[in-house]
């Protein structure tokens, strides 16, 4: 198939989700179904209407979960994408692959976090496969968690191009300033940039504003055939360019030989090709923001400025409401919640259909959505109304 | 909590490795004070963390040697937040990630130096640390 071979063959007819919070007494399972039921209903189908299911890999919630629970006649498509916080927008990848081919015509894609009492961040990791030898090499000397993991990869990006803890503390600031606007987010407190120099180191240069939240709830999307989707509820949202892309050594950021880039460098020339779409065209940006320089690596792998130049982009109001490219504008995992970027593709859908109220970027017509996960793996996917 | 079998620590235990044919020929080395690196038997590429083939000739059979235990720091992090009760005692710790002479990388613990100090490529020596009676891990110092 050509590079434009899924462009504007599938779109989001519906998102949904459910309170975030800190804690919660509901399972799992329990949160993807409600948030499935609110992405349905927002499009104005009815469950046995999917056909297609992607649940989130890691955490146990399978397709066989919505078969029992929603009675689905005939779920005629099912897959995985674990790739960590890249696992959604990959979904995207793979729900529009199967609507354009006619496998499937509605496709859900649902993530859940429950109760994080019993199941922190460093038990979660230990446990998953693509972590085996990060397990064996690293876990066992103290390196047990994302914040360790990743802090290596911004340190050399400090080293070699003078990026600095201003720079991470503009993301924050950024994202914690958009929630202010969103009724959803868990974190709506103002952040100075003092304020984020003062908070406890964690793992340099990683201080606790650098990291996102480990938060609670579900959303969920649904990916229609393009020609179902006019037919629908809700105004369709076009997925005109989407791609997935993995990094050298994606098993060990320790071997990767150059840890200051992510598969989202190679994954991202395929999208705007597929979209036919310019960076100058992209009103609004949701980009993974699990730790605040993250985001400064990704918009240089997107393209948005050369390596080494992350930095200097987020300054200067750039990417807040009303700059030249605005991000996160429900305030991302820093600030709305941690639900590993499936909250980045509902906040983007929403962007583009313009129901976003005080925090509206306006007349946004094409945005675009990444995800990070695991160590080092992306996707991004560019759309459009 | 978990606790050690040295129960009179009062320590958790530490997360340990669970070594397989492929690499157990690593940490059996680093018992000996040897940091041992896997090598292609076909091609003489060597490669880590140890894996089934050679990503050049697709070659399965493959050698051990041993490394000069040189290198230079490629990036390193402070740790203040223990993120497993095992390494709380230990905090602030330094990882640093060093390119080895061998062309492939170790991450281990720094000693004997603050950590302030560090720089991108400054040269460091590979060390060892008995942890206990079946577990050596590797540590770096800054070469004087």
């Amino acid at each position: 198939m050509a590079a434009g071979g899924l462009k504007d063959r599938a779109a989001v007819t519906g998102v949904g989700e459910t309170a975030y919070t800190r804690e919660t007494d509901r399972s799992q399972l329990e949160l993807t179904l409600a948030a499935s039921l609110a992405a349905i209903a927002d499009a104005g189908l009815e469950p046995k209407d999917i056909d297609g299911v992607i649940p989130y890999g890691a955490g146990g919630v399978v397709a066989e979960d919505f078969i029992t629970n929603f009675g689905l006649p005939d779920l005629r498509y099912s897959a995985l994408t674990p790739m960590g916080g890249a696992s959604p927008v990959a979904a995207l990848q793979s729900a529009a692959m199967a609507v354009a081919t006619g496998v499937a015509n509605h496709v859900l894609i649902a993530l859940g976090r429950g109760s994080i009492a019993g199941g922190r961040i460093t038990s979660r990791l230990a446990a998953m496969p693509q972590m085996r030898l990060v397990g064996e090499f690293e876990m066992v000397q103290g390196c047990n968690a994302p914040a360790q993991f990743y802090a290596p990869m911004a340190r050399r990006h400090m080293a070699l191009y003078g990026t600095t803890v201003d720079q991470f503390a503009e993301v924050a600031m950024t994202c914690r300033r958009h929630a202010q606007r969103n009724e959803r987010a868990m974190m709506r407190k103002p952040m100075t940039r003092d304020d984020h120099h003062a908070s406890r180191m964690i793992a340099e240069p990683f201080r606790l504003f650098d990291c996102s939240l480990e938060s609670a709830g579900a959303a969920a999307v649904i990916v229609s055939a393009a020609e179902r989707a006019p037919d629908l509820q809700q105004r369709p949202v076009y997925i005109g360019g989407v791609a997935e892309g993995h990094p050298d050594s994606p098993s060990a950021i320790t071997q990767r030989p150059d840890m200051t880039r992510f598969g989202l460098a190679r994954a991202a020339p395929i999208a705007f090709r597929m979209a036919g779409v310019d960076h100058g065209d992209i009103d609004v940006a949701q980009i993974y923001d699990c730790f605040t320089w993250v985001v400064i690596c990704q918009l240089e792998d997107l393209g948005f400025c050369a390596k080494g130049e992350g930095g200097a982009f987020v300054e200067g109001g750039r990417i807040g409401l009303g700059g030249e490219l605005p991000v996160n504008t429900h305030g991302g995992l820093l600030s709305e919640a941690h639900i590993a970027g499936m909250n980045h593709i509902v906040e983007l859908v929403r962007q583009l259909r313009g129901e976003c109220g005080e925090r509206q970027v306006a007349d946004a017509e094409v945005g675009l959505v990444t995800g990070f996960g695991d160590l080092g793996d992306g996707a991004v996917a560019i759309m459009h109304r | 909590m978990t606790t050690s079998a040295d129960d009179h620590t009062r320590l958790p235990a530490r997360p340990r490795p669970e070594p397989d044919a492929l690499s157990a020929p690593y940490w059996d080395g680093l018992r000996a004070h040897k940091l041992m690196l896997q090598r292609c038997r076909a091609c003489g590429r060597v490669r880590h963390y140890p894996r089934p083939l050679c990503d050049h000739c697709y070659t399965f059979e493959h050698d051990w040697q041993e490394a000069r235990g040189e290198g230079r720091v490629h990036s390193w992090t402070v740790c203040h937040h223990a993120f497993h009760p095992a390494f709380k005692q230990a905090l602030p710790y330094a990882l640093v990630t060093v390119d080895l002479a061998e062309a492939v990388r170790l991450q281990a613990p720094l000693r004997g130096s603050d950590p302030a100090l560090l720089r991108v490529d400054q040269p460091v020596i590979v060390d060892f640390e008995d942890i206990d009676d079946t577990l050596t891990l590797p540590c770096v110092r800054v070469r004087a």
